[in-house]
């Protein structure tokens, strides 16, 4: 297991419980899906995963996360990025104000003393997966497409090398088309180079044919799990997301 | 208008003045989205201390060099000590850390070198100068240069190297930069020793033109109306913000205080801000959000 969570609860501004038990599990080099409805809990789960709660005033208060057999729980964002845990946030966060390039090349802050010649290499090895980011690379990140902005993203967060990326609703605001074409990137990358992802969604039909496995999420509770084909089988599935039951959580 | 440029010209200059200041605060506003109420203090610490070392006899270059060794070790103190523990609390927890602050900052340079006023002579002398034709002082000049070579180095340190694009980032999206593990105590250590650095040069060239002495901590109120014309999160800005209220200051006093009585040029600076407040509250050169539609 590259990732555990165990029985984690997260709290925000001490009050607001956003997870209140989320237990989950990646394998070395799986492609997890994290399903539920908006306000399930699966960005929150993400971010306690990350060390990122803590910039947003949030709190894992119970429970503990395993990353590579070690607790991690509460560990600083820098440090887990340094060990190959990286998160792309929700919305892509691109650095608006930057170059495409430049974007990439923040990335690289994960991995300290890297040479001039590594990072340009590892910026090519980029390009060769998001070939569209070549010809942008001189553009402002804020003026180019949605699309262009999610593989920004992933690829300022692929660019340090990581072992397990944390992917929060890359389909947002996107064409089936771009979505597609950023799913088949991310399994070519778990096949190819190994790279385990978690992500959240609330695309299933997508996320659901490009996963291993899958959990599902509902008022911050895990309420099923289980291979991905599996899943995609079951019929309420779909409830979920029209939030009949989230309501009576 | 031989003496209208003049006065045009020596405005300008004494604006890049209230630029060294503002700049001090910029760095910081862009790296971390407080104001630095402490920017002042800085001010005074670095110059008492440079002035007091030179008065106990250490040669300009390694009183120099102290201060500055000195003031980026107050940077990583604040940085640990001030900073750290209040990383993700919301802006104006941070402000007031900064106001308490300034008066740590202020206590310490007086208790560590006493109260009293110094002068500070930089061996360039105040005389003025002719130039075309215009009187213009040449410690202005000096003063003008130093901020030239200032905003260059500066620009170099943000747009050539691994630290500035830390930085550029962390200002851009400070979530998304710890999320790709750009270590934001360092980013906020260097700005703050940098702001440590504006403010000795600040410092030294205030502290030769008022004297070192308590009230240069104050030089932060002529540098708000600087920071609202140009925009908290531009360098340039900062810069055209000080040229702007130098100049203006300048000849509101000569041509407008006639008419509506003196000391115009102590106020006038406000009234300009608060303008600018009303048609452009980011500034002339502050970062507004792009937004694709």
């Amino acid at each position: 297991m590259i990732l555990q969570v165990d029985d984690i609860e997260v709290l925000y501004e001490q009050v607001i419980l956003a997870v209140r038990n989320v237990s989950l599990a990646v394998g070395e080099g799986q492609v997890v899906a994290l399903l539920g409805a908006n306000g399930a809990g699966k960005s929150t789960s993400l971010k306690a995963i990350a060390g990122l709660v803590r910039a947003e005033r949030g709190e894992v208060v119970r429970g503990r996360i395993l990353y590579q057999g070690e607790e991690v729980t509460r560990r600083a964002p820098q440090a887990l990025a340094a060990r190959g845990l990286v998160q792309v946030l929700e919305g892509r966060h691109c650095f608006a104000h930057l170059s495409v390039e430049e974007n990439l090349l923040a990335g690289a802050f994960a991995r300290p003393r890297v040479s001039r010649a590594q990072l340009r290499e590892e910026l090519e090895r980029i390009y060769a997966w998001f070939p569209r980011l070549k010809t942008r690379r001189r553009s402002l990140a804020g003026y180019t497409s949605g699309g262009e902005q999610q593989m920004v993203a992933i690829g300022r967060a692929l660019i340090s090398r990581p072992r397990l990326v944390l992917l929060d609703e890359p389909s947002m605001g996107l064409a089936p088309q771009i979505v597609e074409e950023i799913f088949e990137i991310v399994a070519a990358l778990n096949r190819e180079e190994g790279v385990s992802f978690l992500i959240a969604e609330q695309n299933i039909e997508v996320a659901l044919r490009h996963a291993h496995h899958a959990y599902v999420l509902e008022s911050g509770r895990v309420v099923d799990q289980g291979p991905a084909q599996e899943i995609a089988r079951r019929e309420d599935l779909h409830a979920f997301y029209l939030g009949g039951q989230a309501a009576q959580g | 208008m031989e003496f209208f440029f003049e006065v045009l010209i020596g405005g300008l200059l004494a604006g890049v003045m209230y630029s060294l200041v503002a700049i001090g605060f910029v760095l910081i506003y862009k790296a971390s989205g407080v104001f630095n109420f402490a920017q002042g203090a800085m001010v005074l610490f670095a110059a008492l201390t440079f002035v007091s070392l030179l008065e106990r006899g250490v040669p300009f270059w390694a009183a120099f060099a102290v201060t500055l060794a000195l003031m980026v070790a107050l940077a990583l103190l604040i940085e640990r000590a001030v900073l750290r523990p209040l990383v993700n609390r919301s802006p104006i927890t941070l402000f007031m850390a900064t106001l308490g602050l300034s008066y740590v900052i202020e206590g310490a340079a007086q208790a560590l070198w006493g109260a009293q006023v110094h002068g500070l002579e930089l061996g360039i002398s105040d005389e003025p100068l002719e130039l075309g034709g215009l009187l213009l002082s040449q410690f202005d000049l000096f003063a003008a240069a130093t901020a030239a070579v200032l905003v260059i180095a500066l620009s170099l340190l943000f747009n050539r190297t691994r630290i500035g694009l830390a930085l550029r980032a962390v200002a851009d999206d400070p979530l998304a930069a710890q999320a790709v593990g750009v270590r934001l105590q360092r980013v906020w250590a260097v700005v703050w020793a940098v702001a440590g650095f504006v403010g000795l040069v600040a410092g030294l060239l205030w502290g030769a033109r008022l004297g070192v002495q308590f009230s240069l901590s104050l030089v932060v109120l002529k540098a708000l109306p600087v920071l609202i014309i140009g925009g908290f999160t531009s360098v340039s800005g900062a810069i055209v913000g000080g040229l702007l209220v130098g100049a203006s200051e300048k000849l509101a006093e000569v041509y407008l205080g006639p008419w509506i009585g003196g000391g115009l040029e102590n106020w006038f600076p406000y009234v300009l801000a608060l303008l600018f407040l009303l048609v452009r509250p980011a500034g002339l050169f502050g970062e507004r959000a792009i937004e694709r539609v």
